[in-house]
């Protein structure tokens, strides 16, 4: 008869009783029923990040048209701000091109706007020309995407977007009481632009049928233009997250 | 009592007086008639007055941002680059009015040449045009589409107002007034005394190949 010692003999019933314990556990594991599963929900795909560029036109040298009170640099930088401040507050990221009067290049401003890859790229103007705000798309005929866009005519590709986004930008002002105009033209920074771009023209407001005119110093058709395209540009981001 | 001597004297000087000015008389008649029959000899032949004819201009308004054919009917000559000069300058008179639907100041005098060259292939790219390889600034062929390069003076584009949309009227307005009239301009280009320019007056780029067919709109529509 084998004789173990008591240190021997401590190791081996914990030996055994660990042993039991697998043995026992893998039984109770195949005799209870299969557990389905539990479904896990699938990760939730990243948001795409909704970017708007404000592209506030001329700057330093360059003071662009000749308002009643003001230089056109001054009033499109002012709009710039002023919709930064609305669309931040709505949650919405923004790219400015300039944030004071500064000179800048049409060539860098369209740079800016492709390195932000933004959902919608607005190019700010005023005029005393013409009535309400006009709204420009490229005219450029639509083009299929390439790798490598050539840069003058790179908006080529997104003019069937930019076109939508104009339709948008339209029901918007309109909702707000502004009389609006929509067009084409060949404006050298938005026809380098790879985003869904327009060119917004502010103009005096004048009500149809009547000599009651607003004209572009007015801190509420400003304020109410503002709102117009912040309201449009959320909507915008709306229909960008559908699939 | 007058003395003899001064009766005398008074009287050799009235009658120098009268023989100066009859001689005075005498030469403002023959300057007279030398300067009518200078006129009369003067080398310049009497102008040959042009037949009239019909041109449609597409005129621009500012307040609905549109383009209307206007058909006016003006002395035109045969010259393709003379007409289009003329019908241009006539459009550019029509803004230049203090009743103007598309203010502009300027006038006829604004376009200093307009040259129809042939028309390069447009297979670079939308916007961007890439010459053919005959047409190192030759003349167009008798048919065959034409390139018209428009060379507009530096105090019309110094004195136009700025702004997008006026900017832009005023371009497509110049290209569609062309294509009505010479139904072969396919394609605008603008210089600005001589030389290209980036924008007209801030806004519309002046860089680019223009295709005149896309600013002829229907009537009264958008462009």
């Amino acid at each position: 008869m084998l004789k173990y010692s008591p240190t021997t003999k401590r190791w081996l019933r914990n030996a055994f009783g660990a042993a039991a314990l697998l043995v026992a556990a893998s039984l109770v594991t195949a005799q209870s029923p299969a557990v389905p599963p539990v479904p896990q929900p699938p990760p939730a795909p990243p948001q795409p990040r909704f970017v708007v560029l404000l592209d506030a036109a001329h700057g330093g040298d360059d003071p662009g048209g000749k308002l009643s009170d003001q230089p056109e640099k001054a009033f499109s930088l002012a709009l710039s701000v002023k919709l930064r401040s609305l669309l931040t507050a709505r949650g919405i990221q923004v790219v400015t091109t300039r944030e004071s009067d500064t000179n800048l290049d049409v060539n860098r401003r369209a740079e800016i706007a492709n390195h932000a890859n933004a959902q919608a790229c607005l190019s700010l103007h005023a005029t005393e020309a013409g009535s309400g705000v006009h709204l420009f798309t490229s005219s450029l005929p639509p083009a299929p995407a390439s790798r490598i866009p050539a840069w003058k005519t790179a908006q080529a590709a997104w003019v069937t977007r930019s076109l939508a986004l104009a339709g948008v930008l339209n029901s918007a002002l309109q909702q707000a009481g502004i009389a609006v105009m929509l067009g084409r033209t060949a404006l050298p920074e938005v026809d380098s632009m790879t985003c869904p771009a327009i060119a917004v023209e502010v103009a005096p407001d004048q009500t149809q049928g009547s000599d009651a005119r607003t004209e572009l110093d007015d801190p509420g058709y400003q304020a109410r233009v503002a709102e117009a395209l912040a309201a449009a540009l959320l909507e915008w981001k709306t229909e960008a997250r559908q699939p | 009592m007058i003395a003899r001597y001064q009766t005398v004297l008074f009287i050799v000087l009235l009658a120098a007086s009268v023989v100066m000015g009859g001689i005075l008389w005498h030469l403002r008649d023959r300057a007279h008639q030398r300067l009518l029959n200078g006129e009369d000899s003067a080398p310049t032949q009497a102008p040959q007055v042009a037949p009239a004819e019909q041109a449609t201009l597409l005129v621009a308004s500012d307040a609905d941002n549109s383009l209307r054919a206007q058909v006016q009917t003006l002395p035109l000559p045969q010259d393709a680059e003379s007409r289009a000069r003329v019908i241009l300058g006539r459009l550019l008179d029509l803004y230049a009015a203090p009743d103007a639907t598309h203010p502009v100041p300027g006038g006829a005098s604004s376009v200093a040449q307009v040259f129809l060259l042939q028309a390069p292939s447009l297979a670079a790219g939308p916007g961007e045009s890439k010459p053919a390889d005959n047409s190192d600034g030759a003349k167009a062929p008798a048919d065959g589409p034409l390139l018209a390069v428009v060379n507009l003076t530096p105090s019309f584009a110094a004195n136009h107002p700025s702004g997008l949309e006026t900017e832009t009227l005023t371009v497509l307005s110049l290209c569609g007034t062309l294509h009505a009239n010479l139904p072969r301009v396919t394609q605008v280009r603008f210089l600005v005394d001589g030389q290209p320019r980036a924008t007209l007056a801030g806004h519309a780029d002046l860089t680019r190949t223009y295709l005149a067919t896309d600013a002829v709109p229907t009537e009264g529509s958008h462009p």
